[in-house]
């Protein structure tokens, strides 16, 4: 039996709903907020800064730290515990590596680029939520970034491949779903992150990419708007 | 094979700003085949064939002959180490701190004590960005009393305004003395109610510095604080500070005075004669 309808309703290729906001951390160097469907994440970016611990530092260029936290009462009703964890550490460190081929920090050496990334509600696609929050953030705090990243998950239910699964589809049966984050450079289609939970056999997974494509740009263009209309805002409708 | 934003416009990272080999990027933008893109939060600008963006946000990076006002944070050895509101902090070398003399071991808080505010000025900057700055010269000196502000270091050519339009706008409305550090620190001093409206200035020129028609709309806003007129408050050619040639801005010793030093009378410098009654 092929999964052809959806348990949302939304179109095989279709993503949830997205909101994103940037400027929501005041007191931050650069925040933005980006919900998909039931997943919200918060980032804020604070740098570039002097580099504590010393031995952490750069001589040649700025580092980027990246740091990916569920609040307590963000997933399921089942009490996530916060502080480090070998998930998040994971997390953490792939987030990081997604962003990093598009920032450029040859011009901060020795310093470092705080990126901490909150989420108060999660249902899936919680990395690529963070990943998306987080590159608004880095936009919105003028760091230099060729581009911004945006990520969404694709997989396959039941033999169907489907765009950015939510919970409810990864849990549908232990077997059945596999769920691919992807985070892409829009501009050049780089690929920065490629996670797989499940089995996927080589041409569905080079399907699956290819189908993913529209919805990621879709998903920059989000973010790109909500850098700008922070300053749009701003001025009241006198900008140019 | 066109532009596709406006002069002045607002454009964030990867946005397409044009297309085909007609223009040249520069600061703040970068060619990708036949597009020219942004790579940073900024506001376009288009000079003849060369796009480029001026940043909107983002912190401070030290820059050679920059008036920035920094704080003490430690005395070193040999100097005073300030903040200088950016990832990198200052140096001040004795030798560059003042025109008088200080001995060999002397308490160096005397000059400047830990969380003074000083207005210093940059004399290097490294590839690794250390700052060295010197206290040596006009309108360099610890500062005493007064406020500091912080604003965004890229919204400081926009608050002190072409040759200074906008500050001394300020200045003339309120009353207040001000000193802009290009590393977006502020320090203003004057009666507090003025000092007061000011702030609400200065805190308004950030906000909507990535906008035109400014200057109007900060005129009325001080005309209606300080009840003045808004003809009053024009600024005209001679008000502005006229730039000082660039040789005449070097360091002139100032008159001497008669310094003395922890070990006794001022020694006489080299070559100079007891003056015969």
């Amino acid at each position: 039996m092929a999964y052809e309808k959806r348990i949302s309703g939304r179109a095989l290729d279709e993503p949830r709903k997205i909101t994103a906001n940037a400027g929501v951390i005041k007191k931050a160097d650069g925040s933005g907020y980006f919900k998909i469907g039931e997943t919200a994440a918060y980032a804020a970016v604070y740098g570039p800064r002097e580099c504590h611990p010393a031995f952490m530092r750069n001589p040649k260029m700025g580092i980027l730290r990246c740091n990916y936290s569920m609040m307590p009462f963000s997933g399921d009703g089942e009490r996530v515990r916060p502080g480090p964890s070998r998930r998040s550490k994971e997390i953490s460190m792939v987030t990081k590596n997604a962003l990093l081929p598009v920032v450029d920090l040859k011009e901060y050496p020795n310093t470092v680029v705080d990126v901490f990334i909150e989420l108060p509600e999660t249902d899936a696609g919680s990395r690529c939520a963070g990943i998306c929050a987080a590159a608004i953030a880095l936009a919105d705090a003028g760091i230099t970034m060729r581009d911004v990243v945006p990520a969404v998950s694709v997989g396959q239910v039941d033999g169907t491949i489907v765009v950015d699964l939510d919970g409810a589809e990864e849990h549908l049966d232990e077997n059945a779903a596999a769920d691919i984050p992807l985070a892409m450079v829009p501009s050049t289609e780089e690929i920065t992150l490629l996670q797989m939970d499940g089995i996927v056999e080589q041409d569905t997974l080079f399907r699956a990419l290819e189908t993913v494509k529209p919805a990621l740009h879709n998903i920059a263009e989000a973010q790109r708007r909500a850098v700008k209309e922070c300053y749009q805002q701003q001025a009241g409708g006198d900008a140019q | 094979m066109d532009l596709r934003v406006q002069d002045k416009e607002v454009v964030v990272p990867g946005q397409v700003v044009a297309t085909g080999m007609e223009y040249l990027p520069a600061d703040g933008a970068y060619r990708l085949d036949d597009e020219i893109r942004a790579n940073r939060l900024g506001l376009i600008k288009i000079e003849g064939k060369v796009i480029k963006s001026i940043p909107l946000t983002g912190v401070y990076l030290p820059q050679k002959n920059d008036v920035v006002v920094g704080r003490v944070i430690d005395i070193l050895m040999s100097g005073w180490r300030l903040d200088i509101n950016s990832p990198y902090s200052a140096v001040l070398p004795i030798k560059d701190a003042t025109f008088d003399f200080i001995a060999k071991g002397a308490d160096l808080t005397k000059y400047f004590d830990l969380d003074d505010y000083v207005v210093a000025k940059i004399i290097q900057v490294t590839s690794q960005n250390l700052v060295d700055v010197t206290c040596k010269g006009q309108g360099l000196h610890k500062l005493d009393g007064g406020r500091i502000l912080k604003v965004g270091p890229h919204k400081v050519p926009r608050i002190i305004g072409t040759k200074g339009s906008m500050i001394t706008m300020v200045k003339k409305a309120t009353n207040c003395r001000v000193i802009v550090g290009q590393n977006g620190r502020i320090w203003l001093s004057g009666e507090p109610d003025k000092e007061h409206v000011a702030v609400k200035a200065i805190k308004m020129i950030e906000d909507l510095a990535h906008t035109v028609g400014l200057t109007e709309q900060v005129k009325s806003f001080l005309a209606e604080q300080t009840g003045l007129s808004a003809d009053a408050l024009t600024v005209k050619e001679e008000d502005l500070v006229a730039e000082r040639p660039k040789d005449e801005q070097r360091h002139r010793r100032p008159p001497r005075r008669s310094g003395g030093t922890r070990d006794g009378p001022r020694r006489r410098p080299y070559g100079e004669r007891r003056q015969r009654r």
